[in-house]
């Protein structure tokens, strides 16, 4: 690890470079991307510190070619990321797919975007949400962090990384275009404090290693291109050697590992922010760039003496479902503000919908809800 | 809350770690190809079985170890050909070899790293990444099989197909134009081009491992016969038919402009090297940007 | 070129003799080793493999005619059969005399 690629210090910079600059003190040492607009800036960064660090940056023809190479460099032993926004992501599910079936490790950034299809290529959306989780075709445990400020893009950059390296699969970074594009104070602490998850290598002989064999954790250890183990990586169905099989039994074995080594381990990675809730009637449920405004509006609320909690997702995925059964007996109304046509909601509605009313306060795209949006909402409900 | 039902039969590591083929270890080259994967899925009289052999055999030349080459594969026939090889081997998604190699081989100089894929996987779905990669330069050896249409879904025209040539798709005939690929790959920058055919294994062999010392972006075509897809419709026999066909219509044209590289079945197949020049490599031109002007950091 | 008669320096030259090895069970009997072998010493077979093809064999007689150029290994495409070495043998009249028949026939193939 080059600790020279961690900017130590205090700065003042945007979601984007905050990003980038995780990435760096999270030992990645290979970025492949595409232009777009609002995640150009993740890409501009790297262009400019990888070469300097010892890493590799390239821009691809496309972002299916970026995921793709990123994919590559993973399994060159690289910690790799590429960045995105929504139509960039959409090309990207094919290989996100492969990369889950294979179980490699990487980061995929996506500066959400209002869309469907271009949309408003410069203004904010979050509309991508169920996109991260059921984007590519067939089953698999997805996890994606929401930041939610430049610190936390710096922060979180790290803990996708780590994730990524822990369950050995991509991670998505969920974030958004205010978050992305807002200049912030943003802290850098000194690369030994920074703590790093580092790849799983196997332990046994390669004439004994059984390369898609789940550990306790449902993770095998990963061996990479020239570490003598030859080991066979196909996107087909495999059983546990790596070989194709085209068979049922395999299948369920390998999807149900796939699915279980996320559902099993979710509250190892769940990571919520919960505030006022003791004694809540009413939940605001946000992510993103959103639970800025929503915590502005329960902070008013519970000045006024409203019964109002507040309950932040920084990993929109796995789904904090456990939580929200809990939350669903005692509360009665759960405030979902988001930036698109309900997509958090549904989820909520799925896990506390028979008890407890969901309401979504929703903007499709291209601005955010401004305090008193949400606020108006709670007064409405809190009474 | 969904109760789901877990499933009943365990994986026999066992089993599987033993589970060397009687056969394995008989044949010289077996030490290249993975215990107990071959007999291979290809048809009879299929040629990809040539490739990979002539791949085998120009790493033996130039004795490259297995831990230092890397296959990579698309989807389709070809795309089968990493799973055989006993080295690190990827079986990507179709059109992505490519992109995938390049960040393999951007981040593992050292690796000799090659694509092993198909015509319709590397021109068509993946035509894009092909022409980017040759432009870039990136260290990656491209094998190219081309056998005139897609095989593995049962015999599809392709952007090879010839015009009039019968497939499951152009039941009276294909309309289209198709691809000189060695034009193709040349124009996009290409530091060394070839074409052989299955019938030229020797040539294809030392084609190979001339590429292997070549740095940059290299393109070989190799010819094959595909006597289940392309060959019944167009009644042209045979694997071995085709073979015979090849050894008929072959000139041999080294250093002929690949515009010129004819590829007609029922008149001439120009086969040879037709490109092999110096040019400096994306991971060289990255290099100095590493080690550049501090002033311009 | 012709010769006629044996070398002076035929004793500097040696005749390899390969041993044919064939893995029955992996052949698809496609028929390229029996075509393109250059001594035409492979034929097909009456039996068949586990698979249900015809393997090749060598053609009775012509078991010594293989020179070891190992060219059905590299065009085989099923990792089915290959040569190694026997013995390497001196030239003789008599392989002087089939060398200069090969000639003749390849010039009357040429000029018609």
């Amino acid at each position: 690890m080059n600790n020279g690629a961690v900017l130590t210090g205090e700065h003042f910079l945007n979601g984007d470079v905050a990003c980038a600059e995780g990435a760096l003190a999270a030992g990645c040492n290979f970025f492949a991307g595409y232009p777009i607009t609002p995640a150009t800036e993740v890409a501009e960064r790297m262009s400019r510190r990888l070469p300097k660090t010892g890493g590799i940056y390239i821009q691809m023809e496309d972002e299916i070619a970026s995921m793709a190479a990123i994919l590559g460099a993973s399994w060159g032993g690289a910690k790799a990321m590429t960045s995105t926004s929504g139509p960039g992501f959409s090309l990207m599910m094919e290989n996100i797919g492969l990369g889950m079936m294979t179980e490699t490790p990487c980061v995929l950034v996506n500066i959400m975007r209002a869309g469907p299809s271009t949309g408003l290529p410069t203004l904010v959306g979050q509309a991508d949400v169920m996109q991260a989780r059921w984007g590519s075709h067939g089953d698999y445990g997805v996890i994606a962090i929401s930041p939610a400020s430049v610190q936390e893009m710096f922060d979180l950059t790290i803990e996708a990384f780590n994730l990524s390296e822990q369950y050995r699969q991509p991670v998505f970074i969920l974030s958004d275009e205010v978050v992305g594009h807002m200049y912030e104070k943003l802290v850098i602490p000194p690369a030994e404090r920074i703590h790093r998850i580092e790849r799983r290598k196997p332990e046994k002989r390669p004439d004994e290693y059984v390369p898609f064999m789940g550990e306790e954790d449902l993770v095998p250890p990963m061996a990479c291109a020239g570490e003598g183990y030859r080991v066979h990586v196909t996107g087909l169905t495999h059983d546990e050697m790596g070989y194709p099989h085209m068979f049922h039994t395999t299948q369920e074995r390998l999807v149900r590992r796939l699915v279980d080594k996320i559902r099993l381990n979710a509250d190892k990675i769940i990571r919520l922010e919960s505030d006022f809730m003791e004694d809540a009637k009413v939940v605001v449920i946000a992510y993103g760039c959103v639970s800025r405004s929503a915590r502005e509006a329960v902070e008013r609320a519970r000045s006024k003496g409203l019964k109002v909690g507040m309950l932040r997702l920084i990993t929109v995925w796995p789904f904090p479902t456990k939580k929200l059964r809990e939350l669903a007996g005692r509360v009665e109304t759960f405030i979902i503000p988001e930036i698109n046509y309900g997509q958090v909601a549904y989820e909520v509605e799925r896990c506390a919908g028979d008890r407890a009313e969901i309401v979504q306060v929703g903007i499709m795209g291209g601005t955010v809800h401004s305090p008193e949006d949400i606020y108006d909402v709670i007064e409405e409900f809190a009474q | 809350m969904i109760r789901r039902v877990p499933p009943t039969e365990p994986f026999e590591v066992e089993r599987h770690l033993s589970k060397n083929e009687a056969l394995h270890g008989i044949h010289p080259d077996d030490t290249y190809l993975k215990p107990g994967r071959i007999p291979h899925i290809w048809c009879p009289g299929c040629g990809l079985g040539v490739v990979l052999n002539a791949y085998i055999q120009a790493l033996k030349a130039r004795e490259i170890p297995q831990d230092r080459a890397s296959v990579i594969s698309g989807i389709g026939c070809t795309g089968r050909a990493a799973g055989y090889l006993n080295m690190d081997t990827y079986h990507t998604t179709h059109g992505r070899a490519i992109p995938f190699a390049t960040g393999l081989s951007l981040i593992r100089p050292e690796l000799s790293v090659t694509v092993l894929s198909g015509d319709g996987d590397l021109f068509a779905i993946g035509g894009n990444h092909l022409i980017h990669a040759a432009r870039r330069n990136v260290n990656v050896k491209v094998i190219c099989v081309n056998n005139f249409n897609y095989g593995m879904t049962g015999g599809q025209s392709a952007p090879t197909t010839p015009l009039e040539a019968r497939t499951s798709t152009t039941p009276y005939g294909n309309v289209e134009h198709p691809f000189n690929l060695v034009s193709l790959a040349a124009a996009s920058g290409a530091v060394y081009v070839a074409r052989w055919t299955a019938f030229h294994a020797r040539f294809l062999v030392e084609s190979i491992s001339e590429a292997f010392m070549k740095p940059g972006f290299t393109f070989i075509e190799v010819i094959t016969p595909c006597p289940t897809g392309y060959n019944r419709p167009n009644k042209l026999g045979a694997g071995l038919d085709m073979m015979k066909l090849f050894r008929e219509k072959s000139e041999i044209h080294h250093g002929l402009d690949p515009n010129e590289a004819e590829l007609d079945l029922k008149r001439r197949i120009v086969v040879g090297k037709f490109v092999d020049l110096e040019k400096p490599t994306f991971a060289d031109g990255y290099e100095k940007l590493m080690n550049g002007d501090p002033k311009r950091a | 070129m012709r010769f006629w008669r044996l070398p002076l320096d035929a004793k500097k030259y040696s005749i390899p003799v390969g041993e044919l090895h064939i893995i029955d069970d992996r052949c698809k009997g496609c028929g390229y080793c029996i075509e393109f072998c250059p001594n035409g010493v492979l034929v097909l077979s009456k039996k068949f493999n586990v698979k249900g093809y015809h393997p090749p064999e060598p053609l009775p007689g012509k078991e010594m005619e293989c020179v070891n150029c190992n060219l059905c290994q590299v065009i085989c495409p099923e990792f089915a059969i290959y040569s190694t070495l026997k013995f390497s043998k001196e030239l003789s009249e008599e392989d002087i005399e089939r060398y200069n028949e090969l000639v003749r026939q390849r010039r009357k193939d040429f000029h018609e």
